[in-house]
C-alpha cells in the first residue's frame, strides 16, 4: 500500500516529521517498506533563464547558451532545438548526477567551447520519454525555484506492507486514523457531501445472489464529460504508481486508495437494460478490462445486464461497458461482496486488482452510502452532469459484534499493566465503542474492523498503540536445577549417527524431499505410492514425487560434484523418506554414498587411493548403527538388499524382521539410467527400526571381569567353496568353544595358485582367553582340533596344509 | 697395599679405554669375574693375619665397589653414545604429509538445530517432531486459517492428491508450510504445561534467489496458566542473544499478523551497515544508524488454536514463535546465498560445515 505525505495530511492534522511518521507506522504494525523522498534527489535541479543562445562556432546543431542561474551566469553548450534566448528551463550544475544518463556532470569542453552544467530534458530526468527538447517552464517561476515543486515531485511517497487483517488500512484514511490514535496528530472529520439526486435511476438493480452480494447501491449520472482528470489528482495517482486514465477512472481509483472502497463506473449507454448481481452460468463468457477473455465455471459472482456478465464482482470490470473518452451517461456501482467469494474467484482466475485486494480482506460494510455520495460529488465536480437518486438493492450485512472485556485481562495476557483509562482512550481513538463497567465492559468494534472478535484482539489493539517497546522482558527459566534431556530418542539417534558419519569422513548434505517420478520408481516406489505421493503443483517434473529413498538426490549431487572436477565425494544425509501420505508412512533414515577413491595417493600408504568399495559402505552403515545405539554386532546379515543395489555386492542388516540397514554398490543399470559414469557405493540406515534400549535395572554398564591370564591367538587357513560366506566360518570357529574362544577375525582371503578353481582359502585368527588356569599344550591342541572339526562339519572347510 | 693402588690405576685406565660395551664387559670379567683379579686378591684374604686381613679386606672391598661403579657409569656413557649414533642414522623427513584421513563435516543447518536444542534445552524446552506430509486441518484450519482466508495465500502450498481413507480437511494432503503443525499435533496429545520446540523441513512453492521450495523452520511453544507476552519477549531476547553470541544485541518487537497468534509480532534484531556494504549484527555505536532486520514471527497463541487442540483457552495461555533456520544460519555464519545450502558442493560443505567433534553443548554456551 503506497501513499504520499500530502495525501495522508488530507486526513491527518499533524506536525510530525516524515521520519516520525515512518517510525510510528512501523511501531503500530503498519510496517514501512520504503519511504521515497524524491524532493531530495531533485534538489540540485532548479529553474534558470537562458539569456542568450548563440550558434556554436564549430557545430551546426549546437548552441552556446548563457544561462542565468541562482548562483550566477554559466556557459552551457546545448543541442536542444528549443533552446533559445528568453526561455526558462531546468539547470543542473556541475557535479550533479543525471538519473536518465547515469552520469555525474563535469566541467567539459564541447568542440572547443567550455560547457559548465546542463539544461535537462524530461527523459534525462526520467520523468517521461520526452527527449525532443529541454524542459520549458512557465516564465512566472523565479530563477532558483526547485524543480520538484513544479513537477509535483516534492511529495514523499510512503509504502507500507499491509498484513491481511488490516483491510481498513488499505485506504489512506484508515492509516491516518491509526496514526492519530498513536498520538501523531488529529484525524480530520470526514466531510461527507450530500448530493440531491434528481429522479429515479433508469437502470434498476436486482440481487439474485444475496449470499455473495448482500447490498448494492447504484446511481445514474447523465451528461458527464470524461476528460483527463485535474493535475492534483493525476499527480497523486502518479506518485503512488498509478497511470492516470480519464477523470472517471481516476476518481474511482482515488476513492479506492483514499477510503479502501472499490467502486465501478459503467458507460450506461453500453448497458443493455437493468443490472443483475448473480452467479455466473457455466460456459458464459466475459471479456475483462484488460481484454482478457474468461469462460465461467458457474460459481463466479458477476454483475450482469440483460446481455450477459459485464463485470466480475469485486475483481474487475468488463471491456464491453467500460467508460471511454466520449462517455456521457454513466452508472455508478458501490456494493458489498462477501470476501470469501471474491477471494475464491480471484484465486481461481489469477486476477490481482486493487479492488480484489480490498474485497478479499473485507471492505467496510457500513460505508456504502457515504462512499456513493463522495463518489458522486467528485464526479459532478470534475465531470459535471446530473445525478439520479440512489438505487438500492439488498441490505447492509450484519457486522455488529459485542465483546465482553475485563481491562485486567490486558496485564494477564501480556504482562504489562495499562491503566483502564488509557486502554479506553486507545480504543475510542480507534473507533471502538465502550459501555458498561469493569470487569464486564462491553466493546463494540467499528464497522471497518471486521478482524476484531475476541478479547485477545482488544488487547492487541491496546498494546500495538501503546507500544511493544513498553512490554517488559521476563526470562523463561528451566523448572529443574539441571535440564533433563531436550531431545526425543529419535533426535538423539539422528544426532549421533550424523556425528559418527561425519567423523568417518562423510560430508553431511541436505537435498530435496522430492524427486522425479522415474527416480522414485527406480528407488523402490510402486505405482500406487507414486500416484499418492505426486505433488499437484511441483516446481518441475524433476521434483514432483516425495522420495522413497535419499539416494537419488545424493547420487545427483555426486554427478554435480564430478562435473565440477571433484570425482571423489562422500556425502550423507539424515532425513525423511515416504512410503505413503500418512504420518506413519514417513521414516527417518541416515543414508550416504561414496564415489571415486577413498583418499588421495600417499607416499607411505600405497593402498590409500584405492577405489571405494562395498566394505566402505558397510562400515558406514555399521558406524551409524552403533552410534545410534543399535546392537549391530547381533545383526544378521543377508544378501537381499533392494533391486537398486548390485545383486552380488550388497546386503541387508537385520534384527529379526526389522531391517536396520542396506549397503552395497548401486546397481550398474540404475547408474546407467541416471547417466552416472562411475561406480557408487551406498548405505541406508533405518534409524527408527533400531530397538529402544532397555531400561537398565542396575548400573549403566555391566560389571567388567579382567582376566588375570594372558590371551592367546592361533591362526588357521581353511579351503572352502568360494560361495561360503566368511561369517559362517567365523561362526563355526567360535562355536568350537564358547567359553575359551572370545573372537575370530579373517585376515586373508585368497584365490589363485595353489587353490582349486571354485574354492577359496580363508585365513583366520582365533582369540582364546583362558579363564581358570593356563592352558597346557594338550588343552590347546584339543581346542584347535575342535575348531578344525567345527569348520569342517559346518562349512566343509579343509585345513590348508 | 701398593698392589691394590697399582691395580686400581690399571683397571681405571682399562675402563676408560673401553670404547664399546663388549670391551667394557671384558674389563669387568677380568676384574670382578670368578677368575678376575680383584676376586683373586679377595681369595688371598684367608691366608692373612687378622689385623692384615682387616685392613686389606677393607681396601679390597672399597676397590671392588669403586671399580663396579666406574664400570656402571662407563656403561651408561657408552649406551648413550651408541643410542646417539643409532638415532643419527634414523632421521626421517618430518615435512612429509601424514597418512590421509577423510575430513567429514556436519551441515550448517544441522549445526544450527543442535545449537537451538542446547539453548532451549537449558531453558527447559523439549523437542517435539512431526510429519512433513500434513493435512489441511493440521497445517491451516487448526491454526485458525479459515478456508478461503487470504492468509492462506501468503504461503504457496504444495498439494498432494487426496487421501481416500480420510474425509474432509484431513483428506486434503499437502506439504507442511510451517512447523506449526507439529505444535498442533503435540497439543492434541498433551495438556499444559507444554514447553516444546520443534524444527524440520518445510515447503513452499517458491524458487528464486532468496527462496527455495524446501527450507527449515524452528518453532517454540510455551503454554501454561500464566505465561505472558513478557515471557515471550524475555525468552526471545535471551535466545537471539545466546544464539548470535552478542550480549547486548538489540531486539525490537513490532505488531504484525499471523492467524494463529493474538497479539502477533514480528521480531527484528539490530545491525549496522559496514563501509564495505556488509552488515554487522549488534548495537549501533554512538552516531551511527541502528538498522533492523526481521528475524522471526511471534505472538500469544490464539484462543481458537488452543480450543482446536482441546486446551481450555480460559484456563491456559502462552506464546509461540517461529524462525527460518537457513536465514539465521546465514546471518550467524556469514553464508551469502540460500540456494547453496542444498547444492551439496563438496567445497561448500568443507568450508561451511562443522567438525563432528565440535558439537554444540552446554559447556561452550551452546
Amino acid at each position: 500500500m503506497k501513499f504520499t505525505l500530502s495525501w495522508l495530511k488530507r486526513h491527518l492534522d499533524t506536525d510530525a516529521s516524515l521520519e516520525e511518521i515512518g517510525k510510528a507506522l512501523t511501531a503500530i504494525g503498519l510496517e514501512v517498506e520504503e519511504i521515497t523522498d524524491r524532493a531530495k534527489d531533485f534538489a540540485p535541479f532548479k529553474v534558470a533563464l537562458i539569456e542568450a543562445a548563440e550558434k556554436h562556432p564549430d557545430a551546426d546543431k549546437l548552441k552556446v547558451c548563457t544561462v542565468k542561474t541562482e548562483s550566477g551566469m554559466q556557459q552551457v553548450v546545448c543541442g536542444a532545438p528549443n533552446a533559445r534566448a528568453g526561455m526558462k528551463g531546468i539547470f543542473a550544475p556541475e557535479n550533479t548526477y543525471i538519473p536518465g544518463l547515469d552520469v555525474t556532470l563535469k566541467k567539459t569542453k564541447i568542440r572547443g567551447v567550455e560547457s559548465c552544467g546542463m539544461m535537462v530534458s524530461e527523459k534525462e530526468m526520467q520523468l517521461s520519454d520526452e527527449h525532443k527538447g529541454i524542459i520549458e517552464v512557465d516564465d512566472s517561476y523565479a530563477i532558483g525555484t526547485p524543480m520538484a515543486g513544479i513537477f509535483g515531485l516534492d511529495d514523499p511517497v510512503i509504502e507500507i506492507a499491509l498484513t491481511p487483517n488490516r483491510a481498513d488500512c488499505a485506504g489512506v484514511r484508515g492509516i491516518a486514523r491509526d496514526l492519530a490514535a498513536a498520538g501523531l496528530g488529529k484525524l480530520k472529520p470526514l466531510q461527507t457531501p450530500s448530493v440531491t439526486g434528481q429522479g429515479a435511476s433508469p437502470v434498476k438493480v436486482t440481487i439474485e445472489d444475496t449470499e455473495g452480494c448482500p447490498l448494492f447501491l447504484g446511481r445514474y449520472i447523465k451528461g458527464v464529460k470524461n476528460a483527463p482528470s485535474p493535475k492534483w489528482l493525476q499527480d497523486q495517482l502518479k506518485a503512488v504508481g498509478l497511470r492516470p486514465i480519464s477523470a472517471l477512472v481516476d476518481i474511482t481509483n482515488f476513492i479506492c486508495l483514499d477510503h479502501a472502497r472499490p467502486l465501478h463506473v459503467y458507460d450506461a449507454d453500453k448497458l443493455s437494460g437493468d443490472i443483475y448481481v448473480r452467479t455466473s452460468h457455466k460456459n458464459e463468457t466475459f471479456r475483462d478490462l484488460n481484454v482478457k477473455a474468461h469462460t465461467f465455471k458457474g460459481n463466479e459472482l458477476v454483475i450482469s445486464d440483460e446481455a450477459g456478465p459485464q463485470g466480475l464482482a469485486g475483481i474487475i470490470g468488463g471491456q464491453d461497458t467500460c467508460v471511454e473518452e466520449d462517455t456521457t451517461n454513466i452508472f455508478l456501482e458501490c456494493a458489498y461482496f462477501k470476501p470469501e467469494r471474491i477471494a475464491r474467484t480471484g484465486r481461481a482466475l489469477s486476477i490481482d486488482s486493487d479492488a480484489r485486494y480490498r474485497f478479499d480482506r473485507g471492505v467496510d460494510p457500513a460505508f456504502l452510502s457515504e462512499a456513493m455520495e463522495i463518489f458522486t460529488a467528485m464526479v459532478l465536480d470534475i465531470c459535471g452532469g446530473q445525478a439520479s437518486e440512489i438505487v438500492t438493492a439488498g441490505q447492509e450485512p450484519n457486522w455488529q459484534t459485542e465483546i465482553e472485556y475485563d481491562p485486567a485481562y490486558c496485564a494477564q495476557l501480556i504482562g504489562l499493566d495499562i491503566p483502564q483509562a488509557r486502554q479506553l482512550e486507545i480504543l475510542s481513538a480507534l473507533g471502538f465503542e465502550v459501555s458498561g463497567s469493569a470487569p464486564k465492559l462491553k466493546i463494540r468494534p467499528p464497522s471497518w474492523r471486521g478482524d476484531v472478535f475476541a478479547r485477545a484482539d482488544i488487547v492487541e489493539e491496546i498494546i500495538r498503540i501503546e507500544g511493544f517497546d513498553k512490554l517488559p522482558a521476563v526470562s523463561v527459566i528451566n523448572d529443574t536445577a539441571v535440564p533433563s534431556g531436550a531431545e526425543t530418542p529419535l533426535l538423539t539417534r539422528m544426532r549421533t549417527a550424523r556425528a559418527a558419519l561425519a567423523a568417518r569422513g562423510l560430508q553431511e548434505s541436505i537435498t530435496w524431499s522430492f524427486i522425479g517420478r522415474d527416480f522414485a520408481a527406480a528407488f523402490g516406489a510402486n505405482d500406487n505410492q507414486i500416484a499418492a505421493l505426486t505433488l499437484q503443483n511441483p516446481i518441475s517434473s524433476e521434483m514432483d514425487v516425495m522420495r522413497p529413498s535419499i539416494l537419488p538426490t545424493l547420487i545427483e549431487a555426486a554427478i554435480r560434484n564430478e562435473a565440477r572436477g571433484y570425482p571423489s565425494a562422500a556425502l550423507f544425509e539424515v532425513g525423511p523418506v515416504f512410503a505413503g501420505v500418512k504420518p506413519e508412512d514417513q521414516s527417518i533414515l541416515a543414508a550416504g554414498i561414496r564415489t571415486g577413491s577413498n583418499a588421495a595417493r600417499h607416499w607411505a600408504d600405497k593402498t590409500a587411493a584405492r577405489p571405494v568399495d562395498l566394505y566402505d559402505a558397510k562400515a558406514d552403515a555399521l558406524a551409524a548403527l552403533a552410534a545410534a545405539g543399535a546392537p549391530a554386532e547381533n545383526a544378521q546379515i543377508s544378501a537381499d538388499a533392494p533391486e537398486y543395489y548390485h545383486p552380488g555386492r550388497s546386503g541387508a542388516l537385520r534384527l529379526g524382521k526389522n531391517v536396520l540397514a542396506y549397503f552395497g554398490e548401486i546397481h550398474p543399470a540404475t547408474l546407467e539410467d541416471m547417466d552416472v559414469k562411475f561406480p557408487i557405493v551406498a548405505f541406508e540406515v533405518f534409524l527408527e527400526n533400531i530397538p529402544e534400549a532397555k531400561k537398565k535395572s542396575g548400573t549403566e554398564k555391566p560389571y567388567l571381569t579382567l582376566e588375570p591370564l594372558q590371551p592367546l591367538a592361533r591362526d588357521f587357513a581353511f579351503v572352502v567353496d568360494e560361495q561360503t560366506p566368511a561369517a559362517d566360518i567365523i561362526r563355526a570357529a567360535k562355536s568350537a568353544d564358547k567359553t575359551l574362544i572370545t573372537g575370530a577375525e579373517i585376515f586373508d582371503v585368497y584365490q589363485g595358485k595353489g587353490v582349486e578353481p571354485g574354492q577359496k582359502s580363508i585365513a583366520l585368527s582365533v582369540s582364546i582367553q583362558p579363564t581358570e588356569q593356563t592352558l597346557t599344550d594338550k588343552d590347546l591342541e584339543g581346542l584347535m582340533a575342535r575348531v578344525i572339526d567345527a569348520v569342517q562339519q559346518k562349512c566343509g572347510g579343509v585345513l590348508r596344509g | 697395599m701398593s698392589d691394590i693402588t697399582t691395580l686400581k690405576t690399571e683397571l681405571t685406565t682399562q675402563i676408560e679405554a673401553a670404547n664399546d660395551l663388549q670391551s667394557l664387559d671384558d674389563v669387568r670379567v677380568s676384574a670382578l669375574g670368578k677368575k678376575g683379579r680383584i676376586t683373586a686378591l679377595m681369595k688371598t684374604l684367608g691366608t692373612m693375619s687378622p689385623e692384615e686381613r682387616q685392613t686389606t679386606g677393607q681396601a679390597l672391598n672399597a676397590l671392588k665397589d669403586e671399580i663396579a661403579a666406574l664400570i656402571k657409569s662407563q656403561e651408561a656413557a657408552l649406551k648413550k653414545q651408541a643410542l646417539a649414533q643409532r638415532l643419527a642414522t634414523e632421521t626421517q623427513d618430518i615435512t612429509l604429509s601424514t597418512r590421509p584421513q577423510r575430513q567429514g563435516a556436519v551441515h550448517p543447518v544441522s549445526q544450527t538445530m543442535e545449537e537451538l536444542v542446547t539453548i532451549f534445552g537449558a531453558m527447559g524446552f523439549k523437542v517435539a517432531q512431526g510429519p512433513d506430509i500434513e493435512d489441511d486441518w493440521h497445517n491451516f484450519t487448526a491454526l485458525n486459517f479459515p478456508p478461503g482466508h487470504p492468509a492462506r495465500e501468503m504461503q504457496d502450498t504444495f498439494f498432494l492428491p487426496e487421501d481416500p481413507s480420510e474425509e474432509g480437511e484431513r483428506a486434503k494432503k499437502l506439504l507442511r508450510t510451517h512447523t506449526s503443525s507439529v505444535q498442533i499435533r503435540h497439543m492434541q496429545n498433551h495438556q499444559p504445561p507444554i514447553k516444546t520446540i520443534c524444527f524440520g523441513r518445510t515447503y513452499r512453492s517458491d524458487y528464486d534467489m532468496t527462496h527455495t521450495p524446501m527450507f527449515h523452520q524452528m518453532e517454540c511453544l510455551y503454554i501454561d496458566r500464566d505465561v505472558t507476552m513478557a515471557h515471550l519477549k524475555g525468552c526471545l531476547s535471551d535466545f537471539v542473544r545466546a544464539f548470535f553470541k552478542i550480549d547486548d544485541l538489540p531486539v525490537r518487537f513490532r505488531p504484525s499478523f499471523f492467524p494463529f497468534v493474538e497479539p502477533g509480532a514480528e521480531v527484528d534484531i539490530g545491525y549496522v551497515k559496514k563501509p564495505d556494504g556488509g552488515i554487522k549484527l549488534g548495537k549501533a555505536p554512538e552516531g551511527e544508524e541502528q538498522k533492523w532486520m526481521e528475524i522471526l514471527g511471534a505472538g500469544m497463541v490464539h484462543p481458537n488454536v488452543l480450543k482446536n487442540c482441546g486446551i481450555d483457552p480460559e484456563a491456559y495461555q502462552g506464546f509461540a514463535f517461529g524462525m527460518g533456520l537457513e536465514r539465521a544460519t546465514m546471518l550467524k555464519y556469514g553464508i551469502p546465498d540460500l540456494r547453496t545450502f542444498f547444492e551439496c558442493d563438496t567445497r561448500w560443505l568443507a568450508h561451511y560445515g562443522f567438525d563432528p567433534l565440535q558439537r554444540p553443548n552446554a559447556a561452550t554456551g551452546q
